[in-house]
């Protein structure tokens, strides 16, 4: 607050209440302390026990002697021999998440830049309605959709037997329980990480920018290369990341629409919690995982050069 | 320093206590008003009188305090020492909701989910006032916007916002309307008119009026009374006429306007007039207008009121007369031909010629001579920076 | 020739009306299915066209014992996840105090985290405090407020954060209390922020799987009812509840863009 030194007591008059100044916040900025403090309370209390405690509780668990169970309870044993049993049993699964990611993650960039582009300056005065078509398929249930996908990849499907004509496919060939249906299915269900941010990032780029660059003679792709794509980075990376995470994560769509040739890490998990009850395993695996998705991310940031981001 | 407005009912005698019995004084009236931002002082020990019922503007570029100012009397901001009183109330501490000001803000901060009737009638239904309906339609009457009553901010143009935020303040009768560069997001054209409207208006409802704004144009034009401000002081106040041309200081000399300053010694003081050696000539300045104590000065003189001859040609008696220029630049622009003419002793001065077609023009490289009225010269401070202002001068 | 020039100039735009279109393709799958009358359980495949799967939603009591419960909890942990972090997000906004950037990163942590990871950290709590036999209604919702919170806290900053601050100056300088003040212009302002950040919440809640799985224990939501049943042959009645999810969302964006549309009209 604000110093009262050399300030003569305000002569009260009546209506016009002259009160002692520190009663009277600025009412502009921040104001300190105090009931900051209350508000935030409560949501960061939550945040403290259901995010904060549970990850150092995943931590512990990683640790606990793996001869653990439910009856006999769980020991700190500090094993860290679960990480290296973690890596060694279950490595095609991490690396496999890692790389389905990935590739969805690369195909979302091309459909969804296509997508954005096509909204953030061909769409017009229609830019509004597309943005809106672009979400609404996602409002409807994650899992729905992909049980949709199931059906139209099916073997008797038209999908597959139009391919199987074309002779992409062999007389025998099939999509389902194939790494290129979980892919497509993860492309699938990221899209809108993906479209989001790009659009957010492109829509702010000043047409006139691309007509300068063809009147400084640019062919347009050259234009592109050279104005949009670099001024669109900060979309791309975010786009990447809030699609890459949640995919190298995800295992609906690994078990949904392949076979167990094509499981991802998620699904491991889960079922090392859940099935196997062997926690100390599960934690272990997710916290390879994380681990990996982390330094991932980070190294891809530095390399984007936009650290800022984060 | 006392800064006391020319138009003042009641001049404030400088040697009155600062503090104390201010009832005496019906208008707003700010004593020793300093405000400090961590290190930053941007009002330092302000002393100000604002008559009642006057036009009164705050001119200064941006960073010098006058908004701070502004918005310590709103009540938006508390000073860090000081007074402020009002019609001999205090109010120095008082909430913003509580004080009889109102204030249109730069941004003029229409509330986008209010249609316009709403907006203007806010500060009515915060106090639950009787006859709402009535009011708002004469206030709307007012700027002339009663067809636009049930639209919504977003819907109008931007001088119709400017009039919205303008009614919205003045329906509640305040002792003092505060506006904050009220007409800084207008075009050129809408600023000019909308000065002429505002002025009208505050002449119709008789209420004091504070203008904060950097364009001096826009001060000129429509306040009684300009104080210029710069660094958090007043560096001078009074009639835009008088200020225009008797600055006191360097700063107001570029800042209102702009000024020829040549370096000067004082030869002699007289009773009426003072003699300068400016260069090697010597050139009279009416004591009146002489505004240091040192015998090291700036001789002082508005490009218009210099007039340019051929040399040998007697220009206008009795005059000071500068020979030895030599024509450096030439700018034709219709009203007025502006010269640039390179003085012997190596500066350029500026002359800006009418062209009332009595004066033939002149080409770039002729010899010509300077001269001007010994009245229209002052003469500053020396210890002053030449170039202050210069650089801050809107619209220049 | 004209054709292929028209083309060349809209290449961009099509292609990316492909795209969408792609999107829409599970959709169309989805409504379809809905009134499939399936030869057999197993196959899932068009064969007939029947209304008895709208007439009759609830033919499987599971799947609508699993809505009933995802609807609860996702109506639950909006409320709370918008009541928190609606606070939270006035305090990040409007207030300053020790530990600000701390409390930013803490808010984006649980957006940018893996699901698995944070259902699994969640799991890893409940067995370590003896949770593990009590999986349940309560611990579904503990853990969807803790993502929604987030999103919330998001959503509604960036309300508060675009409002301009002389409004609320505005409003004290004609007479309005501090209380007046937010409820006549900030909440206001605000709503729609508020408003948007809990259909997020609430559809965030209703879908999610991954954590839920991990945390439920013997407690069935909907998304877990179609996990189930993808395994043994999926009754057509959850392409109906797919068909009337997508029809409510596409209503309630209509609703919001005739809102902005009638604003816009009135601005002409």
């Amino acid at each position: 607050m604000t110093s009262t030194a050399g300030v003569a007591p305000p002569v009260d008059v009546p209506g016009l209440p002259a009160e002692p100044p520190g009663e009277l916040p600025p009412p502009t900025g921040r104001r300190r302390g105090g009931i900051g403090y209350l508000l935030l309370l409560p949501g960061l209390l939550w945040l403290a026990l259901f995010f904060v405690v549970p990850f150092y509780s995943l931590v512990a668990t990683s640790l606990y002697d793996p001869a653990g169970s439910d009856f006999r309870g769980y020991e700190m044993t500090w094993a860290v021999g679960n990480y290296v049993d973690a890596l060694q049993e279950y490595w095609r699964p991490l690396l496999r998440s890692l790389w389905y990611g990935g590739l969805a993650t690369v195909f979302c960039l091309v459909l969804g830049y296509v997508l954005a582009y096509a909204i953030a300056f061909k769409a017009g005065r229609w830019k509004n309605l597309m943005l809106v078509l672009v979400v609404a398929p996602f409002f409807t249930s994650f899992l729905v959709r992909t049980l949709s996908w199931k059906l139209i990849l099916a073997d008797d499907g038209w999908v597959v037997n139009t391919l199987q004509v074309l002779q992409v496919l062999g007389d025998d060939g099939r999509l389902l329980a194939t790494p290129v249906a979980v892919v497509a299915g993860l492309t699938y269900n990221f899209l809108p990480f993906m479209v989001l941010p790009l659009y957010a990032s492109l829509e702010k780029i000043d047409p006139r920018l691309v007509e300068a660059s063809s009147d400084l003679y640019a062919h347009p792709a050259v234009g592109f290369f050279k104005v949009t794509w670099p001024l669109s980075l900060p979309g791309v990376v975010s786009g990447t990341l809030l699609t890459f995470i949640p995919a190298a994560g995800d295992y609906i769509n690994a078990e949904l629409l392949g076979s167990p040739n094509q499981r991802m890490v998620g699904g491991v998990i889960q079922s090392l919690f859940t099935d196997a009850n062997d926690y100390p395993a599960a934690a272990a695996l997710s916290m390879v995982l994380m681990v990996l998705i982390v330094v991932m991310v980070l190294v891809y940031v530095r390399r984007a050069g936009t650290e800022e981001l984060l | 320093m006392s800064q006391v407005a020319d138009t003042s009912a009641t001049p404030l005698d400088p040697g009155a206590p600062a503090r104390g019995d201010h009832t005496a004084y019906d208008g707003l009236r700010l004593r020793a008003l300093t405000k400090s931002f961590g290190g930053f002082t941007a009002v330092r020990s302000l002393d100000l009188d604002v008559p009642r019922g006057s036009f009164f503007a705050l001119l200064g570029p941006s960073g010098c305090g006058k908004t701070t100012t502004l918005r310590m009397v709103a009540g938006l901001e508390t000073p860090t020492s000081g007074t402020i009183t009002l019609a001999g109330q205090d109010i120095t501490y008082a909430k913003p909701y509580r004080r009889p000001v109102n204030t249109v803000f730069q941004s003029y901060a229409l509330f986008p989910h209010l249609d316009i009737f709403e907006n203007v009638a806010f500060g009515l239904r915060r106090r639950r006032q009787k006859d709402v309906d009535r009011r708002v339609q004469e206030m709307l009457e007012l700027v002339e916007l009663t067809s636009q009553a049930r639209k919504r901010p977003a819907q109008l143009s931007g001088g119709q916002q400017q009039r919205v935020a303008l009614a919205r303040a003045l329906i509640n009768n305040p002792e003092v309307l505060l506006l904050d560069e009220p007409l800084g997001a207008l075009d050129l054209k809408l600023r000019r008119s909308m000065q002429i409207e505002v002025k009208r208006i505050q002449v119709e409802v008789g209420r004091t009026f504070v203008h904060v704004t950097h364009d001096q144009e826009e001060a000129m034009t429509m306040a009684d009374t300009v104080a210029v401000m710069n660094g958090g002081v007043i560096e001078q106040m009074g009639a835009p006429a008088e200020l225009y041309e008797n600055p006191r200081s360097t700063f107001v000399a570029n800042f209102l306007g702009q000024s020829n300053l040549v370096e000067g010694r004082v030869l002699r003081r007289a009773a009426d007039v003072t003699t300068v050696d400016m260069q090697g000539i010597e050139v009279s300045v009416p004591t009146a207008r002489v505004h240091t104590d040192s015998d090291a000065g700036w001789v002082g003189i508005r490009p218009e009121k210099v007039l340019v001859g051929p040399p040998g040609e007697e220009l206008d008696a009795p005059g000071n007369t500068i020979p030895g220029g030599v024509v450096s630049d030439v700018s034709f622009v219709g009203v007025s031909t502006q010269y640039l003419v390179r003085m012997p002793w190596g500066q350029e001065l500026q002359v800006f010629s009418q062209n009332t077609g009595r004066t033939r023009l002149f080409t770039q490289g002729e010899p010509v001579e300077l001269s001007w009225r010994p009245e229209y010269a002052f003469l500053l401070d020396r210890g002053q920076d030449v170039a202050a202002g210069s650089a801050e001068r809107a619209g220049a | 020739m004209n054709g292929l020039r028209w083309l060349r100039e809209h290449l961009v735009l099509v292609l990316g009306l492909l795209v969408l279109a792609y999107t829409f393709v599970p959709i169309a799958v989805v409504v379809l299915m809905s009134f499939n009358a399936p030869a057999s359980r197993n196959v899932y495949a068009f064969d007939a066209f029947t209304l008895d799967n709208w007439a009759n939603p609830c033919a499987d009591p599971g799947m609508c014992d699993a809505l009933t419960r995802s609807v609860q909890i996702g109506l639950l942990a909006t409320l709370v996840a918008t009541v928190l972090g609606t606070l939270a997000a006035f305090a990040l906004v409007r207030h300053d105090f020790a530990g600000r950037s701390a409390t930013n990163l803490l808010v984006f942590l649980p957006m940018a985290a893996p699901e698995i990871v944070l259902g699994s950290s969640l799991l890893a709590l409940f067995v370590a405090t003896g949770f593990s036999g009590r999986l349940g209604f309560w611990t579904i919702f503990v853990a969807h407020v803790m993502f929604c919170l987030s999103f919330v806290v998001v959503a509604v900053r960036a309300r508060l954060a675009g409002m301009d601050d002389h409004l609320e100056q505005a409003a004290m300088d004609l007479y309005a209390t501090p209380l007046q003040t937010f409820w006549r212009v900030t909440f206001p302002l605000v709503f729609p922020g508020i408003l948007g950040a809990a259909l997020l919440s609430f559809s965030l809640s209703f879908d999610d799987f991954i954590i839920t799985n991990l945390n439920a224990g013997t407690t069935t939501t909907f998304p877990m009812y179609v996990w189930g049943v993808a395994q043994r042959g999926v009754p057509m009645q959850v392409n109906v509840v797919g068909t009337v999810m997508f029809l409510v969302s596409v209503a309630i964006v209509v609703v919001g863009e005739l809102g902005n549309r009638r604003r816009l009209a009135a601005r002409a």
